[in-house]
This record gives C-alpha cells, structure tokens and sequence, in this order.
C-alpha cells in the first residue's frame, strides 16, 4: 500500500511538474522561433517604408501608421466612456436591477468572440451608417470590445480608493462631480492607465474584428491632408498584413518580420503593466 | 447653487449613459445578428441548412449544409478543452500549492504572456511547425491509403492542438485564483489526518475549488469557440466531417475564409453561420452568469 502510494505520489509530481514546465517552453519556443525567423527581416527600411512591386522595396510602414490610428481613435472614445461607466456604477448606481442589468451587458459584452464583432461592425457601422471599409469602422467597432476591459480596471480602482477620501471632500463641502473630478479620477488613474494599456494590448493583438470592418489597404498618407482623411478610408493594421502575408500573398519574410514586431509591442505592454501595478496597486493581495 | 446643480445632473447623466451604453451595445449585436442571420434559415429551410452536410455555395446546383461546420466547431472545441483542461489545471496545482515563489513568478509570467500574443502569431506558427509535423503523420498513416484526401497537414488536429495551448492561459489562471482561495485549515485538517500532500491536493483542495475550475473550463470553451484567425490558418480550407486527418471548416472560419467575396444567398448563410456561432456563445455565457451567480451566494 504504502508503495504504491509513493508511486503515486511521484506520478503526479512528474505530471505537475511537466504541465508547468509546458507554458515556459511554448513560450521560450514561440518567442525563439519568431526571432530566428524574422529578425533578418527587420531593419530601418522594413518600417519606414512601403512595401512596393515598382521601387522593390518591402516595408509595413502603412500598416504601423494604420495601427496607430485605430489605437488613437478606439482610446479617444473608449476611454471617457469605460471610466464613465465605472464611475456610474461605483460612485452613483444603487444596487438594483439596472445596476444587475449593466453588469451583465458588460460581462456579455466581454464574451463575445470578436469575429462577431467584425460581422456586427460591418454592418451597423459599414452598411447602416454607411462608413464603409475605413480605420474608423474598425475603431467604431474595436471600442466595443475594449470598452468592458476599461470599465473592469477603473471599477477595480475605484473601489480600492478609500471611503474617506469621498466623505472628505463631500464634507468639506465639494459637489459630488468636483470630488470625482479632483478626487477619485486621481486616484483611481494606476487602475484607468493599466485598463488603457491592456486595452491598446488587445487592438494590437486583434483581426478577425478588423478584417470585415478596416479592411487591409497599406498606403501610407504623405500629407496632412491625407493622413486627416485616412480615417474614412480603407487600411489594414500589423496584424491584419501579417495574416495576409501568411496566407493569400505567401510572403512569410514579411509574416514573420511583422510577428517580430507585435511580439516586442505585446513584451513592452506586458512589462509595462507590470511595472504599473507593482508601482501603484499596494493593496492587491496577489 | 442652481449652476451647481445643472452641472451636478450633466454629470450624472453622462455616466449613465456611458453605462447604460453596454446594455445598448449588447441589444444591437443581438438583433443585428437575428436580423441578418434568420432570411437564409427561411430561403434554404432549416433541415436543409443545418442538418445537411453538403456544401456547394457556388456549384450550379447550389447546397448550404452547414452540418459539419457545427460539428467541427463542436468537436474542436471539446477536444481542445479534454487536452487543455488537465494541463492547466495541473499548472495551477503547481502554482497555488507547489512552487516557490521564484519558480512561481517564471511560470506564472510565461502564461500571462502566452495570454498576450496575438492570435494570428500562433497560426503562423502552427503553419510551419504543426502543419508539417502532421503531413509527416499523415504521410505514414495513410501511406496506403486511395480513399484518403491528402490535405498537406492542415487538419482537424492542427486545429485542436492550438486551441488547446490557446485556452491553457484562460483555464490556468482561473483554476489558480480558486485553488487559491480555498481556504488553509481544509489543507491542514487534511494533512494533520495522515494524507499525503499530492492525496490533499487531489481529494481536498481540487473538490474544494471544483465551482471555480468549471468556471475556468467553461471561459475556455468559449474562448476556443471563437477563436476565428489562428484556426483558419492551421485547418485547412475544405468543408468535412471532422476527422482528425480532415482538413475541416468550423463556424469562424468559414466567416473568415468566404465573407470576403460572397454574394447573395451564399452571403446570407454565413451570417446564419455567425447567427448559430452567437447563439452557442450566449449559451455559453449564460452558464457562465449562472456559475457565478451561484459562487456568490455560496461564498
């Protein structure tokens, strides 16, 4: 008896021990590979420049610009609405039914796969409003998707900001907005940048919702004119070219070239957050 | 006084409305889904889109089964998670109740990263490691073999393996935090009677976390059931039964593969395709909301 349990026993170390010991190395493995494969491929021109049949040259730089447009403009609403919506259901919301009812959306909202997204935004923001393929179909429809990440980490800020602060201020006389303005959003803004950061983590990340909605145009702007029209037209960000450099155009130089670079930006948002939350968040246990 | 009390109710109402946006947006998914996903259940008649398993979108004599789109969904996904599950949770049994702290921090930030790299990064990958690996295999096992429908490796069991490293992030750190959370005196009590630490960990602590394990199994259903781009790349581009060595179709990809150039009536089904892919993923979410709802009052 005794024996067999010490089998056992060393059994299921050996298992634990390898399960863990599989995380490290896929991702050792992943990263590995990914350099290997693709770190020849970059250098200066393979990001400043387009990639072009008539002047040879292969670059993704329209596609970094593209990327940062969709961030730009996804944060520039997501956000005040994300931190709104935090602040509506901490600071003024009674629990209740409506309460329970924006939670759920929120939770729902948060699973559901972003393919579905991309149908959805191709024909509500595309075809009902009419703005087609353009950056900003794809930003419409990425905020959606963003928008329960923002509201969970301001949630959480807010509720580890102490009571007094609030009845501090209301005490001493401050408005209920004046204290959110000059109170909470301060000191609730670790909890609202790591939200920002892992939600610009996820639009870096994402395709399926931009296939069908932002299209995979790789022009770069050359004016201002341009570059303050791009919104309504037509671009494909990092990942959306890699997918296709993958797959339809058969270019894994550029494929991997790209995987190199997402996968710098997914290790510095990765470190950042990191340092973030180690920096501010001194209450949290984990 | 009057002012402050204007700006006070601005205040207020825009975070209403910021919040009440969720409950809006969710609405709009919903009924645009049904909206666009319902006229081809009626033209093409609802046995013959989802219980025929013929797919002809662009043949003379067109055909819209998508029989084996769904079941290659569904036997993606569960097999996904019967690889997935163990090796994740195992990994959450080492990191609630075996690893030190240095060990600890180097696993657990393998897997949030794992958790970070874009979709897209593991197909790529799955393409040029996985799929040769399972030509080779395919090569062997069918090397005499007329009846089988070479496919170069992209396959079903392409496709279950990268979903299963795919939801491992999901279903480790979910199983860690309920591992977690049971509480010490369960462990102690269990160990003061004689049991080992492995017989502690796997008749006491695991039982004691089973609610919140679930949780985890179920979020990685739904996440393996979505998941679109990195199983497009690895599964090949044939609608099949869902053989291990078939290249097959499921419910994302075949949105992904075919939304860009079709037209008409074949247009209209896959949006039913995405209708039959939402309503799975609010089942899904509705046992979520259910497990949760119940861990509460537990707790």
């Amino acid at each position: 008896m005794s024996k067999k349990r010490k089998r056992n026993s060393i059994l299921a170390y050996g298992a634990i021990y390898l399960c863990s010991a599989l995380s490290v190395v896929l991702l050792a493995g992943i990263i590995l590979y990914v350099f290997v494969k693709g770190l020849g491929t970059v250098n200066w021109s393979f990001l400043t420049s387009v990639t072009s049949v008539l002047r040879g040259t292969v670059g993704i730089a329209g596609n970094i610009v593209n990327t940062l447009i969709i961030i730009f403009l996804t944060m520039l609403i997501a956000t005040p609405i994300g931190v709104g919506s935090a602040i509506y259901l901490n600071e003024y919301a009674k629990p209740g039914r409506l309460v329970t009812l924006i939670e759920y959306a929120t939770e729902t909202l948060s699973g559901i796969p972003s393919i579905i997204f991309g149908l959805f935004g191709s024909i509500f923001f595309g075809e009902v409003l009419g703005l087609g393929f353009s950056l900003l179909t794809g930003s419409l429809t990425l905020i959606l998707m963003v928008l329960p990440l923002i509201t969970r980490n301001t949630q959480e800020a807010l509720k580890t900001v102490p009571m007094t602060y609030r009845s501090g201020a209301i005490g001493l006389g401050s408005g209920k907005w004046h204290m959110i303005r000059t109170i909470l959003i301060p000191s609730a803004m670790p909890g609202i940048i790591t939200g920002v950061i892992l939600a610009i983590g996820r639009i870096v990340g994402e395709s399926a919702a931009l296939l069908f909605t932002a299209g995979s145009a790789k022009l770069l702007p050359k004016t201002m004119g341009q570059l303050l029209a791009k919104p309504l037209q037509s671009g494909g960000t990092l990942t959306i070219q890699m997918y296709l450099s993958a797959t339809s155009e058969g270019d894994f130089k550029t494929a991997f070239g790209i995987a190199v670079v997402l996968l710098i930006i997914v290790l510095l948002i990765n470190l950042g957050t990191k340092a973030l939350t180690k920096h501010f968040d001194v209450s949290r246990k984990d | 006084m009057n002012k402050k009390k204007i700006v006070e109710n601005t205040a207020k109402l825009i975070f209403f409305i910021s919040a009440a946006l969720a409950i809006f947006a969710v609405c709009a998914i919903t009924v645009y889904m049904f909206i666009k996903g319902t006229p081809a259940l009626k033209e093409v008649g609802v046995f013959n889109l989802l219980l025929d398993g013929k797919w002809m979108p662009t043949a003379q004599n067109p055909s819209y089964g998508i029989f084996y789109i769904i079941l290659a969904s569904v036997v993606g996904t569960l097999s996904s998670v019967v690889i997935g599950v163990p090796i994740g949770l195992l990994t959450a049994v080492f990191l609630s109740e075996i690893a030190e702290k240095r060990m600890g921090s180097i696993v657990r930030g393998a897997v949030e990263l794992l958790a970070a790299i874009p979709s897209v990064i593991y197909g790529l990958i799955g393409m040029m490691v996985l799929n040769p690996w399972m030509y080779k295999l395919e090569k062997a096992i069918f090397s005499g073999d007329s009846d089988h429908r070479f496919t170069g490796g992209a396959n079903l069991l392409a496709a279950i393996i990268v979903l299963a490293i795919m939801i491992l992030p999901t279903v480790i750190s979910v199983s860690t935090s309920s591992l977690k959370a049971v509480p010490d005196h369960l462990r102690s009590a269990s160990l003061a009677l004689g049991a080992t630490k492995i017989q502690t960990i796997f008749k006491v602590v695991i039982p004691a976390a089973k609610s919140g394990i679930l949780t985890g199994i179920v979020l990685g259903i739904g996440r393996a059931l979505g998941e679109a781009m990195a199983i497009n790349m690895v599964a090949g581009g044939a609608v099949n039964i869902p053989l291990p060595f078939n290249s097959v179709r499921t419910l994302t990809t075949q949105i992904v593969s075919e939304m860009g150039y079709a037209q008409g009536l074949h247009r209209q089904v896959l949006f039913t395709v995405g209708l039959v892919l939402y309503i799975f993923i609010m089942i899904v979410n509705f046992i979520l909301l259910k497990a949760r709802k119940k861990g509460e009052t537990a707790g």
